[in-house]
C-alpha cells in the first residue's frame, strides 16, 4: 500500500512539468483551491466544540480528522483528475481501453456516460438506506412519547436524514444515476458532451458526502440544524455545521457541472431526425431540471459560503446579535432550495412519462402540453420561494403575490396528471412493476400536489407551517412522487443498465408493501400536523400518541419493504433471466441497442424518423432489435 | 361547524374563518384523489390487455379538453387564491382596541410582560373576548409562537420586533408550541395559554409586582427623562400619548410610533429624527437588555394624555 502511494507521488513528480499544460489561470485555480483546502482544516481545528466541552477529547480530533481526510479525499480527486483529464498516463491506473471489460472501471474516472450512470446509481442507493436508517431512528424516537435518545442525538438523525435523502440519494439517482444513463441514449449518441467532466461531477460526490459523515465522529456530532440550516440555530452548530456545509457546497459544486453537461449535451448531441419535439419527456424533464441546477445552486453555494465564514471567521451576515439579518438566510437559502424541489421532482414525473405509454401501448397524451407544463414548472419554481416563509419577519403583504405564484403552479401540475391519465384512457394496459409504480406517484400526487395548495394558502399556512402537515406534504411528493419514480425506473431500466431482467413477483410484493407502508407512515402525518405537533420535536405531548405509532409502524414496514428491492437485484445478478435488447417493446431510442449497450452505445449513428412514442406500428418480438424507423 | 375531525378546538376568532377554507381545500382534495384513483383502477380494469400484441387506438392528445381542463383549473386555484388572500388582509389587521402584551423568547422559555407589571413564564394569560396583540422578540434564535387552538403562528427573531393578535372566543387552557426549530430542547419549549373570563384577568393582573414602575425608574435611571421632559420643553420630543400615534420626521416624512420605531429610536437613535429637534441622542446599543426595552415600552405607553 505504502509502495504505491509513493510511486504514485513519484509518478506525480515525474508528470508535473505536464501540468502548465493547463495554463496559467489552472494552476492559479488550483492554488487558490488548495488554499482554501488549508484554511478549512484551520478554520475546523478552531470550531467552537458547543459550550459543554471547551477542551478538544479524542472524539472531536476523530471527527476533525475525518473532515481533513474528506478534504484531502476531495483535493485528491481534484488533482487525480486534472492529472487524467490532461492524458498524464498514472502506472497504477489501467487505460480506459484496459478497463474496459473490468470491473475495476467503476472505481476509477471513466468517461463512459453509463459507468458515470451505474458509479451514481450504487451510490445513491447505498445512501438510500442511510438515510432510511435515519429515519427509522427518528420515527423509534418518536413511536411514543419520551425519550429514547438524547435530544441533540434526535435532531442530528433528522437533520441527517433529510440531507442525506436529498442531497444523496434523490438528486444523485434521478439526475446522475438515470439522467446519466438514459439521456444520451435516449438522444442516440454516444456519450455526453463533456465526458470528462461528467467523471468529475460524479467524483465529486463521495468527497462532498465524506465530509458530511464525518460529522458523527465529532464529539458535538453532525450538523443538527435541520437540512434547512436556519441561522442562528445552525450558527452555534460547531464543526458538525462547518463540515455540513463544505459537503453541501462540494455536492452543490457537482449539480453545477453535471447541469452543464446534461445541457450543452441535449443542444448539441441529439442525433439526425431528433429535434426537440422528439425528445423524450424525460429528456425535457432532465433539461429543465439542469437549468434549474445551473441557476439555482450558486445561489445555495453562495448562502452556505457565507453561513461557513460566518462561522469559521466570525462574518456577521446572518448573525443578529452582530447586526447581521438572519433572515436573508431563508431568502437566499429557498431561492435555490425551492427551484431543488423541482428538480427532484421533475425527473420523476419525466420517469413516470415515459412509463405509462409503454405500458398503455399509446402516445403520451398531449406531449405538448406535458413539455410546455414541464418548462412552465421550471419558471414559476424560481418566483415561489418566499411561501416557505409566510411565518418569518418578511415584510406582510409579500405574502399576497408569493401566495399567486404558489396558486398559479398548480395548473401545469394538473395538466400533467390530466395526461397521464388521457394516456391510460383506452390504452392497452399491462400492470407490471414500472407501470404499478408510476401509477402510484400519479395517484400520491394528487394529494402532495394538493397538499402544497392548503400550504401555499397564507391563513392557512399561519396554522400549519412547521407542523406535521408539512412533513407529510413533503413525503407524499418526495417518497410518493420521487422515491415511487426511482423504483419505476429501477424496474424499468435495470435490464437495460446490467442485462438482467428483474423479477415480476418479487417486484410486485415490494411495490405493494411500499405502497401500503407509504400510507399508514404519511397519510396520518396530515392529522398530526393539522392537531397542531410542530414538526422536529423529540418528545411530544400524550395527545399525540396513536397517530405516531401508527406512523411508525408504517414506516418500519416501509423501510422493510426495500429490503425485498435489494434481495431482487442481487438475485438477479444470480439467477435473474437474462435481458433482452427491448423487453418491454418501448420506442424510445434507449432500446435500440443491446442490454447493456456497448461501449458507444449504437453499433451505427442512428437516424430518427418517428416520434418517441408510436407505440402504432408492431414489434414482433423483444429480442429482435428494431430498425430504427421501421 | 362543529370542528373537523383530527383538528384542534376552535377558540379564537380566526379559527372557525380558517377553518371554512381548510375545509374547502379538504374537500377539493378529497374529491381529486377520489377522481384520479377511480379513473386509474377504472381504466387499468377496463383497458387492460389481453394479448401481448393488441395496439389500442393512437389518440395523441386533444387541444380542446386540454385547454378546457388548463381553465377549469386556474378557476379554481383562482377561488383557493382570492379566498385566501380576502381572509389573510382581513386577519392580518388587529383592531383598534389591542390589549397589548411583550413576549420574550429565549431558549427555551416564553416570558411575559403584561402593561400593569404582571409577569408570566410559559404560561401566558389573556382575557376572552378581547383583542390581544403580542409584540415579541428573541434574546437569542428564532422561535415561532404557535397556538393551534387559535390558528396563528408567527416566527419571534432576535434584534426585532414582531407582532401576532388573536381574540379567544371560550375560557380555558390552550397548548403554546415553539414551532420554529430553535436547538436541543426545542420540544420543551412549550406552555399554555390561559383565557379567563375578563373579571378573573383582572384580578389576576392586579396580583402583579408593579414592573411599569420599573420601566419609569429605567426611564429616569438611563437619563431618558432630562431630555424626554413631559413639558415638551426639553431637547427632546416628548413622549406623552405619542405610542401609535403618527410622528413627522425631519425632510417631512411620517411614520406611525409603534414598538418597532421605540426600539430603533432607544437603539440607533439617528435612524428617525423627530421634525424640530437634533440628532442628539446617544444611542443605547448593549446597555439595555431586550427585558429592559420592554419595560420603557411599557413605560411610554402607559404615558396617557
Amino acid at each position: 500500500m505504502v509502495g504505491h502511494i509513493v510511486t504514485f507521488v513519484q509518478h506525480l513528480q515525474a508528470h508535473a512539468r505536464q501540468l502548465p499544460r493547463l495554463g496559467r489561470a489552472g494552476s492559479a485555480f488550483l492554488l487558490a483551491l488548495l488554499l482554501v483546502m488549508v484554511g478549512t482544516g484551520q478554520a475546523l481545528a478552531q470550531a467552537p466544540e458547543g459550550t459543554a466541552n471547551a477542551n478538544p477529547t479524542l472524539t472531536t480530533m476523530l471527527g476533525i480528522t475525518m473532515g481533513v481526510l474528506g478534504v484531502g479525499l476531495l483535493t485528491a480527486v481534484l488533482i487525480s483528475f486534472v492529472v487524467w483529464a490532461t492524458g498524464t498516463r498514472n502506472p497504477l491506473i489501467p487505460t480506459d481501453e484496459e478497463m474496459e471489460h473490468s470491473f475495476r472501471r467503476y472505481f476509477w474516472f471513466s468517461v463512459d456516460h453509463k459507468v458515470i450512470g451505474i458509479q451514481y446509481f450504487w451510490t445513491s442507493l447505498f445512501f438510500f438506506f442511510i438515510g432510511g436508517l435515519m429515519a427509522l431512528l427518528v420515527r423509534w424516537e418518536l413511536a411514543q412519547p419520551g425519550l429514547t435518545f438524547t435530544p441533540d442525538q434526535y435532531n442530528q438523525f433528522f437533520t441527517m436524514h433529510a440531507t442525506i435523502m436529498i442531497f444523496l440519494f434523490i438528486i444523485p439517482m434521478l439526475v446522475g444515476a438515470f439522467g446519466n444513463y438514459a439521456v444520451p441514449l435516449m438522444v442516440g449518441t454516444f456519450d455526453m458532451a463533456f465526458p470528462k467532466l461528467n467523471a468529475l461531477s460524479y467524483w465529486l460526490v463521495p468527497p462532498g458526502a465524506l465530509i458530511i459523515m464525518a460529522g458523527f465522529l465529532a464529539e458535538s456530532g453532525t450538523a443538527k440544524a435541520g437540512w434547512t440550516s436556519y441561522p442562528p440555530v445552525a450558527l452555534q452548530g460547531g464543526a458538525g455545521q462547518m463540515l455540513w456545509l463544505l459537503g453541501v457546497f462540494v455536492l452543490g459544486w457537482s449539480s453545477i457541472v453535471g447541469g452543464m453537461n446534461f445541457l450543452v449535451t441535449i443542444m448539441n448531441m441529439r442525433t439526425k431526425g431528433v429535434h426537440y419535439f422528439r425528445l423524450p419527456l424525460f429528456v425535457w424533464a432532465i433539461a429543465t431540471t439542469a437549468v434549474l441546477a445551473v441557476l439555482g445552486t450558486p445561489s445555495l453555494a453562495a448562502a452556505v459560503t457565507l453561513q461557513f465564514m460566518n462561522i469559521a471567521f466570525g462574518f456577521p451576515f446572518f448573525d443578529a446579535a452582530k447586526g447581521g439579518n438572519p433572515l436573508m438566510w431563508q431568502h437566499v437559502f429557498w431561492f435555490y432550495s425551492h427551484p431543488a424541489v423541482y428538480i427532484m421532482i421533475l425527473p420523476a414525473f419525466g420517469i413516470v412519462s415515459e412509463i405509462i405509454p409503454v405500458f398503455s401501448r399509446k402516445p403520451l397524451f398531449g406531449y405538448r402540453a406535458l413539455v410546455y407544463a414541464t418548462a412552465g414548472i421550471g419558471v414559476l419554481s424560481f418566483l415561489v420561494w418566499a411561501h416557505h416563509m409566510f411565518a418569518s419577519a418578511m415584510f406582510p403583504w409579500l405574502r399576497i403575490p408569493f401566495m399567486l405564484t404558489t396558486m398559479l403552479i398548480a395548473v401545469p401540475t394538473g395538466i400533467k396528471i390530466f395526461n397521464w391519465l388521457g394516456t391510460l384512457a383506452f390504452g392497452k394496459i399491462r400492470l407490471e412493476t414500472p407501470m404499478l409504480f408510476s401509477l402510484a406517484l400519479v395517484s400520491m400526487f394528487v394529494i402532495g400536489g394538493i397538499s402544497g395548495v392548503f400550504l401555499g394558502s397564507v391563513p392557512v399556512d399561519l396554522h400549519l407551517h412547521d407542523t406535521y402537515f408539512v412533513v407529510a406534504h413533503i413525503h407524499y411528493v418526495l417518497f410518493g412522487g420521487s422515491a415511487f419514480a426511482i423504483f419505476g425506473g429501477i424496474y424499468y431500466w435495470f435490464p437495460k443498465m446490467f442485462g438482467r431482467m428483474l423479477n415480476e413477483s418479487l417486484g410486485k410484493i415490494h411495490f405493494w408493501l411500499s405502497f401500503i407502508g407509504f400510507n399508514v407512515a404519511f397519510l396520518p402525518m396530515h392529522a398530526v400536523g393539522a392537531l397542531g405537533m410542530p414538526r422536529r420535536y423529540a418528545d411530544y405531548d400524550i395527545a399525540f400518541t396513536e397517530l405516531n405509532l401508527t406512523i411508525s409502524i408504517g414506516a418500519f414496514l416501509l423501510g422493510f419493504a426495500q429490503l425485498i428491492l435489494i434481495y431482487n437485484m442481487l438475485r438477479a445478478f444470480q439467477v435473474g433471466k437474462v435481458a433482452p435488447a427491448n423487453p418491454w417493446n418501448a420506442r424510445t431510442l434507449e432500446w435500440l441497442t443491446t442490454s447493456p449497450p456497448p461501449h458507444y452505445n449504437f453499433e451505427e449513428p442512428l437516424t430518427v424518423d418517428h416520434d418517441p412514442y408510436d407505440y402504432g406500428r408492431r414489434i414482433s418480438s423483444p429480442e429482435a432489435l428494431p430498425v430504427p424507423g421501421d | 361547524m362543529g370542528g373537523i375531525p383530527f383538528f384542534p378546538e376552535q377558540a379564537s376568532t380566526h379559527a372557525g374563518r380558517i377553518d371554512l377554507l381548510f375545509l374547502f381545500l379538504l374537500v377539493l382534495t378529497i374529491f381529486f384523489t377520489a377522481l384520479v384513483a377511480v379513473g386509474i383502477v377504472y381504466f387499468a380494469v377496463r383497458y387492460r390487455r389481453r394479448h401481448a400484441d393488441e395496439i389500442p387506438p393512437q389518440t395523441t392528445g386533444n387541444t380542446r379538453i386540454e385547454v378546457g381542463g388548463m381553465v377549469g383549473l386556474l378557476g379554481l386555484s383562482m377561488v383557493a387564491f382570492f379566498w385566501g388572500a380576502w381572509l389573510f388582509v382581513d386577519l392580518q389587521q388587529p383592531p383598534a382596541n389591542t390589549l397589548e402584551i411583550y413576549v420574550i423568547a429565549k431558549k427555551w422559555m416564553w416570558k411575559y410582560e403584561y402593561a400593569d407589571g404582571q409577569q408570566s413564564i410559559n404560561d401566558l394569560y389573556v382575557p376572552v373576548g378581547q383583542p390581544v396583540k403580542l409584540t415579541m422578540t428573541s434574546q437569542d434564535v428564532i422561535h415561532s409562537y404557535f397556538v393551534p387552538a387559535f390558528r396563528v403562528k408567527q416566527d419571534v427573531l432576535p434584534g426585532r420586533y414582531t407582532t401576532l393578535w388573536f381574540e379567544a372566543t371560550e375560557t380555558g387552557t390552550y397548548h403554546l408550541f415553539c414551532a420554529e426549530y430553535c436547538g436541543t430542547n426545542h420540544s420543551r419549549m412549550v406552555g399554555s395559554v390561559i383565557v379567563m373570563e375578563p373579571a378573573e384577568y383582572e384580578q389576576w393582573l392586579a396580583g402583579g409586582s408593579g414592573a411599569s414602575a420599573d420601566g419609569e425608574e429605567l426611564f429616569t435611571s438611563l437619563g431618558c427623562a432630562s431630555c424626554h421632559q413631559t413639558s415638551g420643553q426639553g431637547p427632546g420630543p416628548s413622549l406623552v400619548g405619542v405610542f401609535g400615534e403618527t410622528v413627522t420626521l425631519q425632510g417631512g416624512e411620517t411614520i406611525e410610533a409603534d414598538a418597532t420605531y421605540i426600539r430603533t429610536s432607544i437603539l440607533d437613535p439617528t435612524a428617525h429624527v423627530v421634525e424640530g429637534f437634533e440628532p442628539i441622542m446617544p444611542t443605547y446599543e448593549g446597555q439595555v437588555t431586550e427585558e429592559q426595552l420592554l419595560r420603557l415600552l411599557n413605560y411610554i405607553q402607559s404615558l396617557e394624555q
